[in-house]
C-alpha cells in the first residue's frame, strides 16, 4: 500500500519513544532479545518483574490498537514448520551471542553511533538478505 | 515506579511494531529481498525509531535516570567474534522467517500456531546460547 511508509514512520517513532522512556526512566537499553533472554538463561532474574511487565506491554498494545484497524491482521509466517523451528533457533542463539538484536543493536546502538551496534546491524542485514536470496531465488523453498 | 516505566515502554514498543507492519513477515522479508519486489517500509521504521533515541542519548549527558542510580555502562567499542558470529546467525534466522525477537513477542496473540512454535524455538535457542557461546570462544582461541 502507498501509505505503508507513513505507518512505518509513525510506528518507528513509537518504538523509539519506547526506547527513550526505558532509557531515561529505568536507565536501561531497550533490547527485546536481552529483556527476554535474561529471563531465559537466568542472568536477568534479579530484575524479572520489570522484564515480565515490559513483555506484557509489548503483547497487550497490539490488542488495544487492533479494533482501530479495518485491515486483516496476519503475520504471513511461512507454513513450513521446519523453517520456522530452524529460524527461531538461529534467532534465539544468534541474538544472545551477539548480545542484541534489531532493537538493541539497531535502534539503541545506531542512535548513539555505537560501532558495535552499526557493525552488528550490517552483518545481520547482509546475512538476512543473502539467506533470503539463496532460499527464495536459488533454492525456491521459502 | 520501574515496573510502570517498563509497562509504558513495552506498550510503546509493541504498539509501534504493530502499527508499522513489522510483525508482518512479508514486509520484513520484502525489505531484505533486494532481488524481488523490494519493500522500503523497514527503513522508515528504523529511521523513525532512531530519531527519539538520538534525542534521548543527548539527554542522558550530565543527568540521572528517573528511576535508577545511573545510565547503563556502555560496552567498549570493540569488535569480537561473538558480535559477528551471533549477528550472522541471527540474520540467517531473520531472513528465513522474517521475524526478530520484538515482533515475535508482539504477535503472540495473532501469530497462530506458527508464531508460538517460532517463539518456543527462539527461547530454546536463547537457553542454549551460553553453551554455544563458550564453544565459539574455544574455537576462536584455537583458530
Amino acid at each position: 500500500m502507498e501509505t505503508d511508509w507513513i505507518w512505518g514512520l509513525v510506528g518507528g517513532l513509537l518504538i523509539g519513544t519506547g526506547g527513550a522512556v526505558y532509557l531515561l526512566g529505568n536507565g536501561r537499553i531497550m533490547g527485546a532479545s536481552g529483556i527476554l533472554g535474561g529471563l531465559v538463561d537466568g542472568s536477568g532474574w534479579p530484575s524479572w518483574v520489570e522484564r515480565l511487565v515490559f513483555i506484557l506491554g509489548v503483547v497487550i498494545a497490539p490488542l488495544v490498537l487492533w479494533p482501530l484497524y479495518s485491515v486483516e491482521i496476519d503475520t504471513h509466517l511461512t507454513q513450513d514448520i521446519w523453517v520456522v523451528v530452524i529460524a527461531g533457533l538461529l534467532v534465539g542463539v544468534g541474538t544472545r551471542i551477539a548480545n542484541g538484536c534489531t532493537s538493541g543493536h539497531g535502534v539503541c546502538g545506531i542512535s548513539r553511533f555505537s560501532l558495535r551496534g552499526i557493525v552488528a546491524t550490517v552483518f545481520y542485514i547482509l546475512a538476512g538478505g543473502l539467506t533470503l536470496a539463496i532460499f527464495r531465488h536459488v533454492l525456491g523453498v521459502i | 515506579m520501574r515496573p510502570l516505566i517498563s509497562l509504558v515502554a513495552g506498550a510503546l514498543f509493541g504498539g509501534g511494531l504493530f502499527v508499522s507492519g513489522m510483525t508482518d513477515t512479508r514486509k520484513v522479508q520484502g525489505w531484505l529481498d533486494v532481488f524481488g519486489d523490494w519493500d522500503p517500509t523497514l527503513a522508515f521504521v528504523m529511521g523513525g525509531a532512531i530519531l527519539p533515541m538520538f534525542v534521548a542519548w543527548r539527554f542522558t549527558k550530565g543527568r540521572k535516570p528517573l528511576a535508577a542510580d545511573s545510565f547503563p555502562s556502555l560496552p567498549r567499542p570493540e569488535l569480537d567474534h561473538r558480535l559477528i558470529t551471533g549477528s550472522v546467525l541471527f540474520g540467517m534466522g531473520w531472513g528465513l522467517a522474517g521475524l526478530c525477537p520484538g515482533p515475535a513477542l508482539a504477535s503472540i496473540t495473532y501469530g497462530g500456531i506458527g508464531g508460538l512454535v517460532f517463539l518456543a524455538a527462539m527461547i530454546t535457542g536463547m537457553a542454549f546460547a551460553p553453551r554455544v557461546g563458550s564453544q565459539l570462544d574455544r574455537l576462536a582461541a584455537t583458530a
